[in-house]
């Protein structure tokens, strides 16, 4: 039976119905005030001094930001968190990714096989989907940041 | 001038003694009375600092403490800020004691804690940021830990090295406390040869989580006075302040921080605002400490501390320990109980214990880790969801 594709958290992130290449994190910004906010803020704005009478609309963050900081986690983290006990573990590696335009540092795992020797704070990342666990039923989504490949950097400097 | 005087302080020893947490507050709150040269039944008001662990009556920790001593009909309250529980149940006996709603005040908080991380509580719960960073991204504390140590490296030029040499600070302070539940001194070598939990920081350079208890015996300096104690430690200040919108700084057990579109960040972060508060309430300025204890999470975390309440500029952290100000016998001691590094964390008593050491440190009475002629000292702890706690004593 073929497994069904499934975010991790809903409304966080594009669906499968946009190329890879259209990949974004989603928040919501308040029309007010300007506040964005990830993860997603629908009910109301969390500015203490939002003029206030917004609305909350729901927008795509900027795809690219730059390493803040980086980990990685050598030993099988607790439940929720998924991992097959009988495996041998695999440390992930964790990032925090500064964004300019939204003023704010978001974490995500790295694309696999990305490692912490991979990475130097202030390093060109990009958001990428990626999949955190398989199970019986479904296939759980979620996103990734990924070193922009250094010719890419190139073009654009 | 809001003081009110510390008349009784006693602790359970940390460690993991695999008995329930009720069995260490009541150790504790026994040799706290015992310290204040009262009984039980003199005691108007019991705060305790809840624990998520032990289930119902963790979270009613100030009545379980009572009905454990013994039920006197005393006030009950229980209070819950994570990290900063213990700090807030000070709080709360201060504004009873000031207010005149009770004389004297049992403080009791105490934990008994599982092996490995800390991990969320159970079920499937895509609101609690708690659940989702485990779920997520499998985010422990130590990876945040682990962030900002990174970050410190990249920023300021700090090195493992430098983490090592706080724990070897910490645990040379922890050898000479009787309650620490580490007492060996550690090497930079043995920091160095210990397991990455999560790069770049290492097993040693991230503190356990413990049993333990802690308690204190808080009242009015007339009550003091009238009872044996003339010339008490007092507590000036204790600053419970909650971040300001914008969050720019990462914390656990956030995703994302706030985004700054809107407005801009507060020229202090949340850690530094919670010294400046307690500062400013109590009068006197870092110039005027003798002694710090500050919550140590990880080696690394201890540095950012040293700048969060003002004993050095930020990035200058490392400096000051390398100068040997903040070691036993420096110009400015940092976590003369061993800290975190020497205790391991038993949350809801953690911030109790650090004014425990506070306390004997200003009575002159800390033994082997005295700090001579030590007069004023401040505490700083932090916890999740925006608690943290900053409390100033003076003798
Ligand atoms: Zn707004």
């Amino acid at each position: 039976m073929a497994r069904t594709r499934r975010p991790v958290v809903t409304g966080w992130f594009t669906d499968d119905t946009v190329p890879e290449g259209a990949f974004r994190l989603l928040g919501t910004r308040c029309s007010a005030c300007a506040a964005v906010f990830f993860p997603r803020e629908d009910d109301a704005c969390r500015n203490p001094v939002c003029p206030g009478g917004g609305a909350l609309g729901e927008v795509p963050l900027s795809p690219r930001g730059r390493v803040w900081s980086y980990t990685d986690g050598r030993y099988r983290p607790p439940a929720p968190y998924v991992s097959d006990p009988d495996a041998p573990w695999e440390p992930y590696t964790l990032v925090a990714v500064e964004l300019a335009a939204e003023g704010m540092v978001v974490l995500g795992q790295a694309a696999p096989g990305v490692r912490t020797s991979d990475l130097r704070v202030g390093q060109e990342v990009e958001v990428v989907p990626g999949v955190l666990n398989e199970d019986a039923e479904h296939v759980w989504t979620t996103w990734h940041w990924r070193p922009v490949a250094p010719e890419r950097t190139e073009e654009r400097a | 001038m809001n003081d009110i005087a510390v008349i009784g302080a006693g602790m359970h020893p940390w460690g993991k003694w695999g008995r329930s947490f009720v069995s260490y507050g009541t150790a504790a709150a026994r040799a706290a009375l015992a310290d204040a040269g009262l009984d039980w039944t003199d005691i108007g008001s019991v705060v305790g600092a809840d624990t998520m662990r032990c289930g119902y009556p963790g979270y009613v920790a100030g009545a379980t403490f009572a009905q454990a001593l013994g039920w006197q009909g005393a006030r009950v309250t229980s209070v819950y800020a994570a990290c900063a529980s213990g700090a807030q149940a000070i709080g709360t006996a201060r504004a009873q004691i000031l207010a005149g709603l009770a004389d004297a005040v049992l403080v009791v908080g105490a934990d008994s804690t599982p092996k490995g991380f800390f991990a969320p509580a159970g079920g499937e719960r895509p609101d609690d940021p708690d659940w989702l960073r485990f779920r997520i991204l499998g985010a422990t504390n130590p990876a945040y830990f682990a962030l900002y140590a990174r970050r410190r490296m990249a920023l300021y030029g700090d090195t493992p090295e430098d983490f090592a040499r706080v724990k070897v600070k910490n645990a040379a302070a922890g050898a000479l406390n009787p309650l620490a539940r580490y007492r060996k001194p550690v090497t930079a070598e043995e920091v160095a040869a210990s397991a990455v939990v999560a790069d770049p920081l290492r097993l040693l350079d991230i503190c356990a989580t413990s049993d333990g208890g802690a308690a204190l015996v808080l009242c009015g300096l007339d009550f003091a006075r009238r009872h044996g104690h003339p010339d008490p430690v007092r507590i000036r200040a204790v600053s419970t302040v909650s971040p300001t919108y914008p969050r720019a700084a990462l914390d656990l057990p956030d995703i994302a921080t706030d985004s700054t579109t809107a407005l801009d960040p507060a020229p202090h972060a949340f850690r530094a605002s919670i010294a400046r508060a307690a500062y400013e309430e109590a009068g006197l300025g870092p110039e005027d400490l003798s002694l710090a204890e500050v919550y140590d999470l990880s080696t690394a975390l201890e540095l950012e501390w040293y700048e969060d309440i003002g004993l050095c500029g930020p990035g200058e952290g490392a400096k000051l320990l390398r100068d040997g100000t903040t070691r036993l016998g420096g110009a400015l001691p940092v976590n003369t109980s061993g800290g975190l590094a020497s205790f391991g964390e038993a949350v809801p008593a953690q911030a109790i214990a650090q004014v425990c050491e506070l306390t004997w440190q200003l009575r002159g009475t800390a033994g082997d880790r005295q700090v001579p002629g030590a007069r004023a000292g401040i505490t700083a702890n932090q916890g999740l969801f925006g608690h943290g706690s900053a409390v100033v004593a003076v003798r």
